[in-house]
């Protein structure tokens, strides 16, 4: 019995990331177009879009390859696993001892490399401009990414997300500049990785300025609807990740009853609700980075993650 | 110690030292201007929260101080020389951005490892301290070494002054008539380079030290 | 006593008859070389002796027994050949050996295209036997002589095209770095044994250097053995001479010839000198740290396939050096449970990379075999014409990006525990250090990824480039068997993690004297690095998730979606069908990366030359890159040899009563120094 509440437990956490994460895209654009005094899509949009994409004929190209077809399934696959794994209203699930840190940030890797590929495949300039500039950002995010790791974990004692939220949950480290660094450093490499203004405009319509669009230029239907719920499921997962590390309040601990769960669920949904407001508050008061700036904005970031480590060794005498 | 104070102190000082990265990252002068300015409210700050902690009331005037000259006069200042010269809003950097951020970077690691093996009478927090200072003098330093622009080589010295400020109140006790003497010598520089500034603008028509090689009589080919 | 030394000599003598055995088949080699069937026999044999000593090594490391000794009464009289195998030495017999035995087997495919194999048949199995000769020696004379013996076989092998010109250049530079490399090993080695000259390994062991000459001995050793693992900067002769020799050799010398050198390396440091000093582990994890960056970096520039791979191994060298630096500087401190963590991190990489560095060059030599090209701009859509090698490829090139489920990323994932442990370090120039190293680490891996999308996409994804790529052909079947082979064993060194760190075991205890937490036992076939409170990670229940959420999927869209499909032209945002050369190209892939790193350490410099609005003439883009290790190293030492050589040559022509005083003053100067000395 206690085994079926657990594995019901971990279902409802994978299950609710992949129904929440279209709304939270509804959310973030229809944030941007307030902002920007539109009105709007509304906020039920994307699944419609989705639904739409789904129900339309997907147009292959002659030469592309078995990879072109499986690539979708294979990034969404990744990538609803690596959010699945994120802790979101409970720590201490049925399999969250798998949800390391590194291996998280390396799921994420794999999806990205196989969303790369794919953008090669057909063999057009614009897959090339796509896949080419996402490993350059990606290359560039990454030492920042560790460097995060590296914080969280040393003050923190382990690299399992988990047990991170329950230790500073439950012994606060405290105001310390480190952590500070580390989400600043963490939200500049979600921004840069999630393709979001100012690395990447997600709603552009020129090709030459995009990244990630560029790679999924020639996909259609079925495959696009995977890469796009894709998309936003790696958003869900740095939004997760963020409100893990650094909001870890309300999230159910050793005590599973319906309470607790629904206190978790609720608390998980106003986080995640508040920083979907955020980013697009963000995103327009900046406007995009020429490509070339690039290396210092995720230069800002690592510079960022570094003295966090610095200042870890300095302080508390560590 | 209470362990919120040494928080606070420790947050004061570590932003005065992203504060130092932040400037070194910028490269439009009116940005530099702005996060000097933010830099010197951030310095009176933690030495308003050091007088309170260290319960040294004289330290207030020194914060003032700080706030007052460094936080306003200096930086509204300086934005009036930028308009009324007419100086060129981007600054050239003579390293690129990347490898003075890891040269910074080293620098902090550089400050941690000569100040940490000091043991003798000193406690924790002043050895932080002192490590952080230590870092935004070098920091300046390298804002100074690393840019043509003779507005941002000011900018740069008042940061070092900034982080001098920092390492002489983490130590108890300094005296007032220091802190006068460190702030005329802030005055007399900024008039000199302020004079020199215009000086420059008189004979050159740029405020660029780069071009002044040119009339020293070496050709030098810049890259 | 003499009946013991004759039962511990028995089991050695298993792996001292295969090395005896290789070198029979390459003598034979040398008279079958002109029959067709020469091929086919020479590398059966070598395949059946190398399958035999990897399954003896492997029992005797999963055994666990005490290492086995042989002492032959040949070579230097008053010490005699020692022969040694314990558990270090098991585990790279077991790398070697299974490298040799896969290399055999595409060899029985890839053999027939060689054009001249008179000079390749009767050095392989040489080459194979002088490895193994390596690893078991237990004193320094039967060490060096297998060293220098492996470097000539191998050279040897790389010259076996020696018709080309950068094929010359190639051998003549690979010569020199393996001459000084063995001459660091032999001051190394004579360092160590001392005034009294005994150079078994066994006495070496026995006494304690003192702390001069154990970090000189350190040094050395880094020298002669890095510059035959590729350590930055000792690294210049790999990619010239990998990828000279044909495709199955390139990869016993990446895959297997790099390890042996690492292997000398870990005898010498951990084994013979002992205990490590703090500084010993910072220089070796700083330098590993570069060279992973560098070579990374390096192989990003290449769009030749093999030199792209070859400056890549130069990367994964890097990477176990940053476990074997952390192995020390933990081991200096006494923290062994760390020690061998790290340690065990830096194997696990080792035999990682051994198997799918291979793969890929076992995937490189089918590239060139069906397309005669190794250059990535002259091929692409290989793909369709080579469906199964690309598939081998994929699985090669997703394991050396260190991507989960496979097992590149278990053991990256092992170092970077290694490297969270370092706060424990009591030194701080360690302790800041060590994170610095992992962000290098980190961006090695990135840009890895990078490589590699680059090196697979350019290659077989996109359209044909020239007629060589549209008219490509799939390879034999011997070829796709040992690539498949290789493949099968990348996913299960993933998946199943902790058999291979259970196996290590013995090697941790045996230098480091610590294990890990043994693996068996943890629940869900999880590896546990240091205890299950602080991180865990499980391979099988990744692949698993992933497997049931790709299925799950797939399940939906079949229900819900519909399945309707077509085919049409590309679409490219409505331009029309542009030709073959529109797509990226491995520089062009390469472009961002090259100009955010490389402007620093090659001095990129990219000259555009574009005709006026009007004008019809072609526009000309010019990238200029330097290699900072020959600009800065190679070129002005060997500016420096050639001009003291040309001053020196006066030397040559002098008359002999000019000779008789250069005589009379060395007679002089000897006597003075006698004089002076008592």
């Amino acid at each position: 019995m206690a085994l079926i509440t657990d594995l019901g437990l971990q279902a409802l956490q994978m299950f609710l990331v992949v129904v929440i994460a279209p709304f939270v895209l509804g959310v973030t654009r229809k944030v941007k177009a307030r902002l920007l005094r539109r009105v709007g899509p509304p906020l039920l949009q994307p699944y419609r879009d989705l639904w739409k994409l789904m129900h339309k004929e997907a147009v292959i190209a002659r030469n592309a390859s078995w990879l072109y077809r499986v690539v979708p399934y294979v990034v969404f696959a990744v990538t609803w696993v690596a959010a699945a794994l994120v802790p979101t209203y409970a720590t201490g699930l049925l399999f969250s001892w798998s949800a390391d840190l590194i291996a998280l940030v390396a799921l994420l890797g794999t999806a990205r490399f196989a969303l790369a590929l794919a953008g090669l495949d057909v063999g057009t300039s614009f897959g090339g401009i796509g896949s080419s500039r996402e490993m350059m950002i990606a290359s560039l995010a990454e030492p920042a990414m560790l460097l995060i790791v590296f914080t969280v974990a040393l003050i923190a004692g382990t690299t399992q997300l988990s047990s991170i939220a329950s230790i500073f949950v439950s012994a606060p480290p405290g105001l310390r500049v480190s952590l500070g660094l580390a989400l600043f450093a963490l939200m500049f490499v979600g921004i840069a990785e999630n393709a979001r203004i100012p690395i990447d405009n997600p709603a552009t319509h020129l090709e030459l300025t995009m990244v990630h669009e560029a790679m999924v230029l020639e996909y259609s239907g079925r495959h696009l609807a995977m890469i796009e719920a894709a998309a936003a499921l790696k958003l869900m997962a740095y939004f997760s990740l963020i409100a893990c590390l650094f909001l870890p309040y309300g999230m159910a601990m050793t005590d599973k009853s319906q309470t607790a769960i629904a206190i978790g669920i609720a608390s998980y949904l106003a986080k995640i609700l508040m920083l979907a407001i955020l980013l697009p508050i963000g995103e327009t008061s900046v406007a995009k980075m020429r490509v070339f700036r690039y290396p210092i904005f995720l230069g800002g970031a690592f510079a960022a993650a570094a003295l966090a480590v610095f200042l870890l060794f300095v302080s508390r005498g560590f | 110690m209470p362990s919120l104070s040494f928080d606070i102190a420790h947050l004061l000082a570590g932003g005065m030292l992203v504060l130092s990265f932040v400037l070194l990252y910028q490269d439009r002068i009116i940005a530099v201007l702005n996060v000097f300015a933010w830099q010197a409210i951030v310095l009176s700050l933690s030495v308003a929260w050091q007088a309170v902690a260290q319960d040294a009331p004289h330290l207030l005037v020194t914060a003032a101080v700080a706030l007052v000259v460094k936080g306003f006069i200096i930086p509204t200042a300086l934005h009036r020389i930028v308009r009324r010269l007419e100086i060129h809003r981007e600054i050239e950097q003579v390293i690129g951005g990347g490898p003075t951020m890891l040269t910074g970077l080293g620098l902090v690691a550089l400050s941690i490892m000569l100040v940490a093996p000091v043991k003798e009478g000193v406690s924790i927090i002043t050895r932080e301290d002192l490590a952080f200072a230590l870092a935004v003098i070098l920091l300046g330093l390298l804002m100074m070494i690393t840019r043509r622009n003779a507005v941002t080589q000011i900018v740069g010295f008042m940061s070092l002054e900034n982080g001098l400020v920092l390492a002489a109140t983490g130590a108890k006790g300094m005296p007032l008539v220091v802190e006068f003497s460190v702030a005329f010598s802030i005055l007399i520089a900024f008039i000199v380079f302020g004079v020199f500034v215009f000086r420059i603008r008189e004979r050159f028509d740029t405020v660029d030290v780069g071009a002044l090689d040119r009339f020293r009589g070496e050709r030098r080919d810049h890259p | 006593m003499v009946r013991r030394g004759v039962e511990e000599g028995r089991p050695a003598l298993t792996e001292l008859w295969c090395a005896a055995s290789l070198l029979i088949i390459a003598v034979g080699g040398i008279a079958l070389g002109r029959s067709p069937r020469g091929t086919p026999i020479v590398y059966t044999a070598s395949l059946a002796v190398c399958v035999l000593a990897c399954a003896t090594a492997l029992t005797r490391l999963l055994a666990g027994a005490s290492p086995a000794t042989l002492a032959l009464p040949v070579g230097v009289p008053w010490i005699g050949a020692h022969f040694r195998v314990d558990a270090l030495a098991a585990f790279f017999l077991i790398v070697v050996n299974l490298g040799g035995a896969i290399t055999s087997l595409y060899a029985l495919g890839y053999g027939r295209h060689e054009t001249s194999p008179l000079r390749v048949l009767p050095f392989y199995p040489a080459f194979l036997a002088a490895m193994n000769l390596v690893v078991c020696a237990d004193d320094a004379f039967t060490f060096l002589l297998s060293w220098e013996l492996m470097s000539l076989v191998s050279w040897a092998i790389v010259m076996a095209h020696h018709r080309e010109p950068a094929n010359l250049r190639a051998g003549y530079i690979y010569l020199v770095m393996a001459s000084f490399g063995t001459l660091c090993l032999l001051l190394a080695f004579g360092l160590l044994a001392g005034a009294h000259g005994d150079y078994a390994f066994a006495t070496i062991r026995a006494t304690r250097p003192s702390t001069i000459v154990a970090a000189f001995a350190v040094v050395l050793a880094l020298l002669g053995a890095g510059s035959k693992a590729g350590l930055v900067p000792l690294h210049v002769w790999l990619p010239l001479a990998h990828p000279a020799a044909p495709s199955h050799v390139s990869a016993l010398l990446s895959g297997v010839m790099t390890k042996v050198g690492i292997y000398g390396f870990i005898r010498i440091v951990f084994d013979l000198i002992g205990d490590p000093t703090p500084w010993s582990g910072l220089v070796v994890l700083a330098l590993g740290g570069v060279t992973a960056v560098l070579g990374v970096l390096y192989a990003l520039m290449q769009h030749d396939l093999k030199r792209l791979l070859a400056y890549h191994t130069v990367e994964n060298i890097g990477i176990i050096f940053i476990g074997l630096g952390l192995a020390l500087a933990f081991r200096a401190n006494g923290m062994n449970w760390a020690a061998a963590l790290a340690l065990i991190a830096g194997l696990f990489h080792v035999f990682n990379h051994s198997v799918f560095k291979s793969l890929l060059f076992f995937g490189a030599g089918a590239v060139l075999v069906a397309t005669g090209e190794r250059d990535m701009e002259r091929l692409g859509g290989l793909i369709h014409r080579m469906p199964k090698t690309a598939v081998a490829f994929l699985i090669g090139c997703i394991a050396i990006s260190a991507l989960p489920p496979l097992n590149g990323f278990v053991s990256e994932w092992l170092t970077f525990q290694a490297i969270l442990i370092s706060p424990q370090l009591p030194q701080l120039g360690l302790k800041l250090m060590v994170p610095a190293v992992g962000a290098l680490l980190a961006l090695s891996a990135a840009l890895a990824a990078a490589c590699f999308v680059k090196a697979y996409g350019v290659t077989f994804l996109g359209r044909p480039r020239t007629d060589a790529a549209t008219s490509a052909h799939e390879v034999d079947n011997w070829s796709l068997t040992a690539m498949f082979v290789l493949a099968a064993l990348c996913v299960l060194a993933g998946v199943l993690p902790g058999f291979v760190i259970d196996a290590l075991a013995p090697v941790a205890k045996d230098l480091v004297a610590d294990v890990m937490p043994r693996q068996a036992g943890v629940p869900w076939l999880s590896i546990v690095p240091i205890a299950e409170s602080r991180s865990s990670y499980n391979g099988l229940i990744i692949l698993a998730f992933m497997i049931s959420s790709a299925s799950l999927t797939a399940g939906v869209i079949h229900r819900f979606a519909t399945r309707a499909t077509r085919r049409s032209d590309i679409w490219d945002c409505g331009f029309p069908l542009a030709s073959p050369h529109t797509q990226y190209t491995s520089s062009s892939f390469a472009m961002p990366i090259r100009r955010v790193f490389a402007t620093t350490v090659f001095g990129m410099h990219e000259i555009v030359d574009m005709p006026a609005p009007g004008d019809m003439r072609a526009g000309h883009f010019q990238v200029r890159v330097f290699d900072p290790a020959w600009r800065f190293a190679y070129g002005p030492l060997a500016r420096f040899v050639g001009g003291a050589a040309t001053r020196l040559n006066r030397l040559q022509f002098l008359t002999i009563r000019r000779y008789l005083t250069l005589v009379f003053c060395a007679l002089i100067v000897l006597l003075l120094v006698v004089a002076a000395w008592r």
